[in-house]
């Protein structure tokens, strides 16, 4: 292997660089540059645009943790990233396990297929698609109705349950591909050993499977757990009144208030927690890859 | 061995409920579409008349003709790119390249409600404004990394070899590209390119920050056509995007897989 890559690689960054270039600069211009300048700006009064006058301050950051508002609205959407990605853990994990170790051939890339496409169809329309099912004289309580033997009334639109449903629908494939991957590796003579020595079923699901396939598990919690911190649209068709969370809060500052130091000083807090997040999840993922 | 049956089948079985929950939202959704009662009352009449009102909607029109021209431009532009840099990461060896891989994944890992303001804030400094300049830089740099990871994986079965014989028997740095190079990573190239245009054609948070009224996408136009009120129209065009998008992803596992077998 060290051979080939003799071989193949050539030294020296200057060859390299007319190929890079192209790349790295576009994203230095749409990535890093604007990620540094909302930095730079939720340190100001306001924009330095068309004459305005502007100032270095600490404002933006201080209404974040002088008004209780922000934190307890980070600490919604903090709790509504971790319930979802819990569901999504209770949801996708067993599906991984059956596609992984129960399904073989061809019947197991047609279903694995199936499960990741939603998964790459727009996201908002379908959010939307849940909305004909939740509301009332919707789908939903139409079918429960026409079965049960009494009335009952579902209407699970603009309600925090709508929220974590839309949510789960759209995150859960993650999981299962990252689980489905890590629990596909496990050798399956291990689990023969562990059941040949004695163990029972349960045993070696807590002590061979699961701490295996730990590494798709971490990282389908963090691909989940992170973009859903940052929820907006979501919330907003879904939970209607009840749909408020950080995000939306943001988003406001932008499209609807106009305050764009503040929303920057907020966003820049949500980038700060979600980086530490991911590097606390980056050990793990690191040992396993 | 008799639980073991059970269990496969219950394993089974449990694969069909997740299913129905995955496409059941959808496949109600596209039945809706159509259906005659604008207010989704059943009992269920066929109609078509939402699809061929689309036609007399302008805006929609006008949003997804903007949403097709982004996402070619978008996979172009990122395709190109993106397979050349790959090409100088597996090639070359120097010092920082390992931070230069660490680069990707900010674009794909931060949520991209920051990733949005951040570029309207930006764009808006530098004078380049809102408008479908603005997304299109943005949809470029989003899909980047994907065809950039794409296309480096498929480059790793590739044999270094070909490429030095090629060399040996008198090629130049060109020729040995694209004689040799392009053709085995062409599954890749393709597969990253499909992967870029259904980043750019299903991308909506970049899209709303950065779009105006004249200047906009489709999703965006969904978002305020609901925020507005539901409409079976709406249905109508989202039944049309996701047929779309699905067919662009099973074409992409075709590439995808065949890149992976040989």
């Amino acid at each position: 292997m060290a051979d080939q890559l003799a071989v193949a690689s050539r030294r020296g960054l200057r060859p390299a660089l007319p190929l890079l270039l192209p790349a790295y600069l576009w994203l230095t211009v749409a990535i890093f540059l604007p990620l540094s300048a909302m930095v730079f700006f939720s340190f100001m009064t306001d924009l330095p645009l068309a004459g305005k006058e502007w100032a270095f301050t600490l404002g933006n950051y201080a209404a974040f943790f002088s008004q209780s508002i922000y934190s307890t609205l980070l600490l919604a959407s903090l709790r509504l990233g971790l319930e979802v990605t819990l569901w999504c853990v209770v949801i996708g994990y067993p599906a991984a396990y059956v596609l992984a170790k129960v399904l073989k051939g061809r019947s197991r890339e047609a279903i694995f297929l199936l499960v990741i496409l939603p998964f790459w169809s727009n996201g908002l329309v379908r959010i939307f698609s849940w909305a004909m099912v939740l509301r009332e004289g919707g789908i939903l309580d139409t079918a429960l109705n026409a079965v049960l033997p009494f009335k009952i009334n579902i209407d699970l639109m603009y309600s925090y349950p709508a929220v974590i449903i839309g949510l789960v629908h759209s995150y859960v494939p993650y999981m299962v591909l990252t689980c489905y991957l890590t629990l596909q590796a496990i050798d399956d003579s291990l689990i023969e050993a562990g059941r040949s020595l004695g163990a029972s079923r349960r045993q070696v699901l807590w002590r061979v499977i699961i701490p295996l396939s730990m590494p798709g598990l971490i990282a389908g919690a963090a691909l989940i757990f992170v973009p859903v911190v940052g929820s907006f649209m979501e919330p907003r068709i879904l939970g209607g009144r009840t749909g408020t969370f950080y995000g939306t809060v943001i988003e406001d500052q932008f499209v609807a208030v106009f305050n764009w130091p503040l929303g920057a000083a907020l966003s820049f807090i949500l980038l700060a927690v979600v980086l530490i997040i991911l590097a606390l999840a980056a050990p793990v993922l690191r040992r396993a890859g | 061995m008799a639980t073991t049956r059970i269990l496969e089948w219950l394993g089974r079985f449990y694969i069909v409920l997740l299913l129905s929950f995955l496409y059941l939202p959808i496949v109600i959704m596209a039945a809706m579409s159509f259906n005659a009662s604008p207010f989704y009352q059943l009992p269920f009449e066929w109609t078509t008349d939402w699809y061929s009102s689309l036609w007399q909607n302008d805006q929609l029109i006008v949003a997804t003709w903007n949403s097709i021209e982004i996402a070619v431009i978008t996979t172009i532009i990122s395709t190109m790119l993106g397979s050349m840099a790959s090409l100088a990461l597996y090639r070359y060896e120097f010092r920082g390249k390992r931070f230069l891989q660490a680069l990707l994944f900010p674009p794909i890992a931060i949520p991209w409600l920051i990733t949005g303001t951040a570029m309207l804030i930006f764009f808006f400094g530098v004078g380049i404004g809102r408008g479908l300049v603005a997304i299109l830089l943005g949809h470029v740099a989003l899909a980047l990394p994907y065809v950039i990871v794409v296309v480096s994986a498929r480059l790793q079965t590739f044999a270094p070899e070909l490429e030095e014989a090629a060399r040996s028997l008198g090629a130049n740095q060109w020729q040995v590209t694209m004689r040799v190079t392009l053709p085995w990573i062409m599954p890749g190239v393709i597969a990253g390119g499909l992967f870029a245009f259904a980043v750019s054609f299903d991308q909506f948070v970049v899209s709303y920050f950065l779009s105006t009224p004249g200047q906009t996408t489709l999703p965006v136009e969904i978002y305020a056509a609901i925020r507005k009120g539901f409409t079976p129209e709406i249905n109508a065009v989202s039944t049309i995007i996701i047929v779309v998008s699905m067919a662009l992803m099973l074409l992409t596992a075709r590439f995808f897989k065949f890149g992976g077998e040989k």
